[in-house]
């Protein structure tokens, strides 16, 4: 008599993603014990329970939630995973939250290769180490082939704000600095150079980063600080647009202060798009009252995601609600809010 | 960035800007004939530098902006049939054709992409070849020696599911058309930099001295542009009319003679509708008889499609240089970038595009 051997379904029977995987059965269960929780693991995922418990220190509760459809999934400076862990970090930074637990949802198109799947995980595992939080919930589906677009992943956030701290983007007050924590658009066009479809290459790398360590510090230095944001998508435009009309102020800003890598410039010159409407993933808006600038600045320039930290403006009292650029040729116009996808220009 | 540094020089900007005022004794109208100069004089605020006897208008060089309305039905017919990847530069997607735009026939399943090059679409063709494989070929004297490429290689190797949609323009019957108007107050011109690298400026000079008026190819850098400006206003204050390149890095007098013979190889002269102005006559590109094969109008039989404009809309003023943007009672009311009555507010080199992006005059 023969006996059959046990079968522990390896995943890595197969080299990419099946509908099983996501059906909720062996497959299921081994994706989750031999891809996931190797690399993710803690206190409240290893008990395999529907809903993490969790305990949170004092302070009001930031919650955030965010999903992640990025092309490519692999880009110059960071892949779809990195990015769903720090943009959820960083939507709860820039509320003067101090982020703590994440949820992490996979919707995965069948045919996706495991081994891009586990690059992804660990990458996610690593920037969450990296930010100091823990994700404590998780969800994977899979869908059939065409009905996305490789992978989507949803992330949510829970942190907390400390005492005291009272930052909205409707606090800015005329006299107020505008703080940029480095170069804008590196995000977007890494993504752009790096689509398929366009024959140039560039060395442009995204700025993924998690911005809570400087956040953190910044407020520690000045807990006044009035306003913060991530010029994520529609870029630093969108956000001065956001603030300004949210606070009811209008914002001017200097052309010449504005840093741009060269890579960037040269790119956004080919492709005849402005780099204020590209898209940044570790950059940070601050409005502070014009005294505290200097020791915000301080602070910002000694992390590393703000070392080319830099004041790019200042809050008026004229054209409430719009933001204003002073060009290098001493004329002025109007940044406006980007209108939709960015299209390349025809000659 | 070399070569683009250079051009921006702000201390250079104010030496040419003292050297206009200085030369300047009585009020002038230039118009600047390419939308990507009236971009970047509105972008920098040139026209708020100048003095104010220096009067820009912004003249019809925005290639979205003119390709007729029928030529986007058309487009919007192809691209929604199931066996075509249509494909195009990416302003033409926004442009609103009579009641939809290409965006919209993508989230009804249309396969619309956007390219760089229309060599890039006749690769597609290559590689799909159970599809039909169509180019927006569109613009003026620029894009036409690539769309002429990319047709003259899909004859040569056989390439029968590729074909282009032809809205193909030219600056100099335009220009003609704006000094004839009884309405023109354009007195000198800045040519499109581009353009001309492409024809060079020897077709200007007869012009040029038809209708008297001073021409200077310019480019496209606010250094570039005041110099240009400052050419013109030379010759107009001696009462010269002539064609003067201040494009010198990248125009020559004959231009670029391997892309004009491309050119004359695929395409011919013929009438074509300006959006907004009207039939010019002698003013369009159309494919010779020898390629009609992949003319894309007679393969989906699309050729009897007629439209309306909104008569709203007054970008045909607009683009002939006889109303500024922020003369048409519709701008920034019922016309802005999300709803856009005519295509001069879709592009990103269209004039009113152009003033409500940054410089809506109410505040600035």
């Amino acid at each position: 008599m023969t006996i059959a051997p046990l079968c522990p379904a390896p995943i890595m029977q197969h080299e990419t993603v099946q509908m099983a995987h996501g059906a909720g059965g062996r497959l299921s269960q081994a994706l989750m014990q031999r891809l996931f929780m190797p690399h993710l693991h803690n206190p409240f995922l290893d008990l395999l329970d529907d809903q993490a418990k969790l305990d949170l220190p004092p302070g009001r509760v930031a919650f955030t939630t965010d999903s992640y459809v990025v092309s490519p999934v692999f880009f110059p400076g960071g892949n779809i995973g990195e990015l769903a862990v720090n943009g959820t970090v960083n939507d709860l930074a820039v509320g003067g939250a101090r982020p703590i637990y994440l949820s992490a949802g996979f919707v995965i198109e069948e045919g996706f290769s495991l081994a891009e799947l586990e690059t992804i995980v660990k990458s996610m595992a690593e920037a969450a180490r990296k930010a100091g939080v823990m994700i404590v919930a998780g969800d994977t589906k899979v869908v059939g082939k065409g009905q996305c677009d490789r992978i989507f992943i949803n992330t949510s956030g829970i942190g907390v704000i400390s005492e005291g701290l009272k930052l909205s983007c409707c606090n800015l007050q005329p006299g107020d600095s505008i703080i940029l924590s480095g170069t804008v658009g590196d995000h977007g066009m890494a993504i752009m150079t790096s689509r398929e479809g366009l024959s140039f290459q560039s060395r442009i790398t995204s700025d993924c980063g998690a911005l809570n360590g400087m956040t953190a510090a910044m407020l520690e230095a000045v807990p006044t600080i009035h306003a913060m944001r991530d010029p994520t998508r529609g870029g630093v435009a969108a956000t001065l647009n956001e603030l300004a009309v949210s606070s009811g102020v209008g914002i001017a800003i200097n052309e010449t202060a504005i840093p741009v890598k060269e890579d960037v410039r040269g790119a956004c010159e080919l492709l005849g798009i402005d780099p204020l409407h590209v898209a940044n993933e570790g950059k940070l808006v601050v409005a502070v009252a014009p005294a505290d600038a200097s020791k915000v600045l301080e602070v910002m320039r000694s992390s590393e995601h703000g070392r080319d930290a830099v004041i790019i403006g200042t809050v008026v009292v004229d054209h409430p609600g719009m933001v204003v650029m002073n060009t290098a040729f001493g004329s002025r116009r109007i940044i406006d809010l980007p209108l939709g996808e960015q299209l390349p220009r025809i000659c | 960035m070399k070569y683009i540094d250079e051009y921006r020089d702000p201390q250079l900007a104010r030496n040419i800007l003292d050297e206009i005022r200085r030369k300047t004794t009585r009020h002038w109208t230039i118009m600047e004939i390419c939308g990507g100069q009236t971009h970047s004089i509105i972008r920098n605020g040139i026209d708020q530098l100048l003095p104010d006897t220096i009067e820009l208008v912004h003249g019809p060089g925005c290639p979205v902006c003119v390709t007729p309305l029928e030529s986007i039905e058309r487009a919007l017919l192809i691209a929604a049939r199931k066996e075509v990847i249509f494909t195009s530069f990416g302003d033409m997607l926004r442009v609103p054709g009579s009641s939809k735009d290409l965006f919209m026939v993508r989230s009804e399943g249309g396969d619309v992409r956007i390219l760089f090059s229309p060599l890039d679409a006749l690769q597609i063709a290559r590689d799909n070849p159970s599809k039909e494989v169509v180019f927006f070929a569109v613009g003026f004297e620029t894009t036409a020696p690539a769309n002429a490429m990319a047709v003259w290689q899909a004859a040569r190797e056989g390439i029968e599911n590729f074909s282009v949609l032809v809205s193909q323009v030219m600056v100099p019957p335009a220009m003609r058309a704006i000094l004839s108007s009884p309405e023109n107050r354009v007195q000198g011109f800045l040519a499109a930099g581009h353009v001309c690298a492409v024809m060079g400026y020897e077709e200007y000079e007869p012009v040029a001295r038809e209708f008297h008026v001073p021409i200077v190819p310019t480019g496209f850098e606010p250094v570039d542009l005041l110099a240009g400006i400052l050419k013109t206003v030379e010759m107009l204050e001696e009462g010269r009319s002539e064609v003067v390149n201040r494009y010198g890095r990248v125009v020559s007098r004959e231009g670029n003679r391997v892309a004009q013979e491309i050119i004359g190889k695929v395409f011919e002269v013929t009438d074509r509708q300006w959006r907004g102005i009207g039939l010019i006559p002698g003013s369009g590109l159309a494919l010779r008889a020898a390629f009609a094969d992949f003319d894309a109008e007679k393969k989906f039989q699309v050729t009897h499609i007629c439209a309306a404009e909104s008569p709203l809309c007054m970008s045909g003023s607009v683009l002939q240089g006889v109303l500024k943007p922020d003369g048409c009672p519709a701008f920034a009311r019922e016309c802005t970038p999300e709803h856009p009555l005519g295509a001069t507010m879709v592009s990103s080199e269209g004039a009113c595009a152009a003033y409500y992006n940054y410089n809506r005059n109410f505040v600035l």
